[in-house]
């Protein structure tokens, strides 16, 4: 079976490094929009309570979680393309098990999960952001990068077997916006003043995400924060590699 | 000896779709080039399917090389390769990454990976083109590294979906030449499904015409268009008004009864004497003062096999079309 991983996790990264319609928009879009939102709500820092006096600092976690929605897109649409195109039926008639695709076919997110979580690192410092975990958190940073990419990618792998096309797949994109802009993205949950919105950020497990990030940028090493970041990243990857598992057995039907 | 394939009662219904294979027999010998002719949606990529173990069978039973395809899909995908229909192909890798993912994948020992994808890569004529994105490759080649593709595990028996839909003729004779030296050098029964009539007649050693989903005619090349009988002659009058006359002075030379070439426009009889008759018939024509704005001979074809059986013609149904789809049943509910 590591054989088997092996191969198609080096044709993942190998498919996702080779499109650059997948992988430009996925690093550059973060870090315009990580720009925008920098420039425009410099003046929260100033608001009571605000963990730091750099908006930077403080949005340099938004880039990272919509690199998690891009992989969702990536991963979705390449399987969904090996769906339509009749590649799976080809793999389906090898020895391949399903959890050798599944996780051959996320590699690819993994991979690209990590070089994101380096550039946004990097660009971040460079324009003077904090990071206060130091050098010891980078790895840190890359590991929680690496978890929210498998996070995102397994929901990517369900969708696309569940709905068998890439459009479809694509679909769901604006949709995990949605799950951005309702969490903790813009402001810490505390100083969110609508009770409807604060209630909702704290139901959202991508604020967990997020706050995870932002810790190691803000806070250093907080360990609830990471906990709960890790925690949730797991929890959601291997709910939807569960679901994707199930469905796998549908759509790769063998005698 | 036990056959390559062997298939009773076959059924596959679809949930929400016709019964794409009714009830078909059939039997494919070890070494044999099986040709499975038919038009676009008469059930032959579902047939295959089925036998390629990809979706189950909804009833009857099917042998391939000994398995069961319902119950032992695994031992029958050891034993199989396939070309489905449309190079299913990954355009951002190159033919060799295709060869080194599919060795891996069938479990080719380390050593034999590398040798063993460069055998085939050269076999099928891509070597220089080895290292170049998929992506960029013809029709043809595409077609070429999936047969590549399939073999890599030594396949008994080899299934072929419409392997030159869409090729120039330069590609299918070659990828023709290609199966027949599988089966005639390497002795691998080759299952071919085509909508080309002059495919099946140039490689399959026995034929199966299916249509709406059910076989039709089986048999050599030869021996199904012997059952046809004589050739025939068709001619259409100069004059529309003078196909009545035409009609009499060919009735004269054969049965219109059995050849259900004539139209609205056209008489046709099958010649009593072979077509050395025609030059008896152009003769009394001429005599009757009877003019013809078109005259044909036709030889018994496997087109004439598949008309007579089913009434209509197999020529111009599928001619550039991709074929009949498998419904998807995978979809997950």
């Amino acid at each position: 079976m590591a054989l088997q991983i092996g191969a198609l996790a080096r044709r993942s990264v190998n498919r996702t490094l080779r499109q650059p319609a997948q992988l430009v928009p996925s690093l550059v879009f973060p870090l315009i929009l990580m720009a925008i939102n920098s420039a425009g709500l410099g003046k929260a820092t100033e608001i009571p309570g605000f963990p730091t006096d750099s908006y930077l600092t403080f949005a340099l976690a938004i880039p990272f979680i919509q690199a998690g929605i891009f992989s969702v897109s990536n991963a979705g649409s390449d399987l969904a393309r090996d769906i339509e195109t009749g590649f799976l039926d080809r793999l389906a008639l090898t020895p391949m098990t399903g959890l050798s695709l599944v996780s051959g076919q996320l590699a690819g997110v993994l991979v690209l999960g990590v070089i994101q979580g380096v550039i946004y690192l990097v660009v971040g410092l460079v324009a003077g952001a904090d990071f206060e975990a130091g050098l010891a958190g980078v790895p840190v940073l890359l590991a929680l990068a690496l978890a929210i990419s498998f996070a995102f990618g397994c929901i990517g792998i369900f969708a696309a077997l569940r709905l068998g096309n890439g459009e479809a797949v694509q679909g769901l994109f604006p949709v995990l916006f949605v799950f951005l802009f309702l969490s903790s993205m813009a402001l810490p949950r505390d100083l969110i003043e609508q009770d409807w919105f604060q209630t909702v950020a704290t139901y959202n497990p991508v604020s967990y995400l997020i706050e995870g990030i932002r810790s190691l940028f803000i806070d250093g090493f907080d360990g609830q924060a990471l906990a709960l970041g890790f925690g949730f990243s797991l929890a959601i990857g291997l709910a939807f590699l569960a679901a994707a598992s199930a469905t796998l057995r549908t759509r790769l039907t063998r005698t | 000896m036990p056959a390559a394939i062997e298939v009773n009662g076959l059924v596959k219904e679809f949930k929400k779709g016709p019964r794409a294979v009714d009830g078909i027999d059939l039997r494919v010998e070890e070494g044999e080039i099986y040709g499975f002719l038919g038009p676009n949606g008469a059930g032959k990529s579902t047939t295959v399917h089925v036998l390629t173990t990809l979706i189950p069978p909804t009833s009857g039973e099917a042998l391939v090389a000994g398995y069961d395809v319902a119950k032992q899909g695994a031992e029958v995908r050891e034993q199989i390769g396939a070309a489905l229909q449309e190079a299913a192909l990954d355009p951002f890798l190159t033919g060799r990454e295709h060869m080194r993912l599919q060795t891996a994948l069938q479990g080719l020992p380390r050593a034999e990976r590398t040798s063993r994808g460069d055998e085939l890569i050269g076999r099928v004529g891509l070597s220089d083109a080895a290292d170049r994105k998929v992506g960029g490759y013809s029709g043809g080649m595409k077609r070429r590294l999936d047969l590549a593709l399939a073999l890599v595990h030594r396949p008994r028996i080899l299934f072929l979906d419409e392997p030159t839909t869409g090729l120039d003729p330069q590609s299918r004779t070659a990828l023709w030449e290609e199966v027949e030296g599988l089966a005639s050098g390497d002795g691998v029964t080759v299952f071919l499904t085509t909508q080309y009539l002059e495919e099946a007649d140039a490689l399959a050693s026995r034929v199966g015409i299916i249509d709406d989903g059910r076989i039709v005619a089986e048999g050599t090349p030869a021996t199904l268009k012997a059952e046809i009988g004589e050739p025939s002659v068709e001619a259409v009058p100069a004059d529309p008004g003078d196909r009545e006359r035409l009609a009499g002075v060919l009735a004269r030379f054969g049965d219109d009864g059995d050849c259900p070439r004539s139209t609205p426009d056209a008489v046709a009889v099958r010649l009593a004497r072979g077509d050395g008759g025609l030059a008896d018939v152009v003769r009394a024509l001429d005599s009757e003062g009877v003019a013809v704005q078109h005259l044909q001979v036709h030889a018994p074809s496997l087109d004439d096999v598949f008309l007579a059986k089913t009434g209509r013609s197999l020529e111009g149904q599928g001619a550039g079309a991709q074929e009949d789809g498998v419904p998807d049943e995978r979809e997950a509910a």
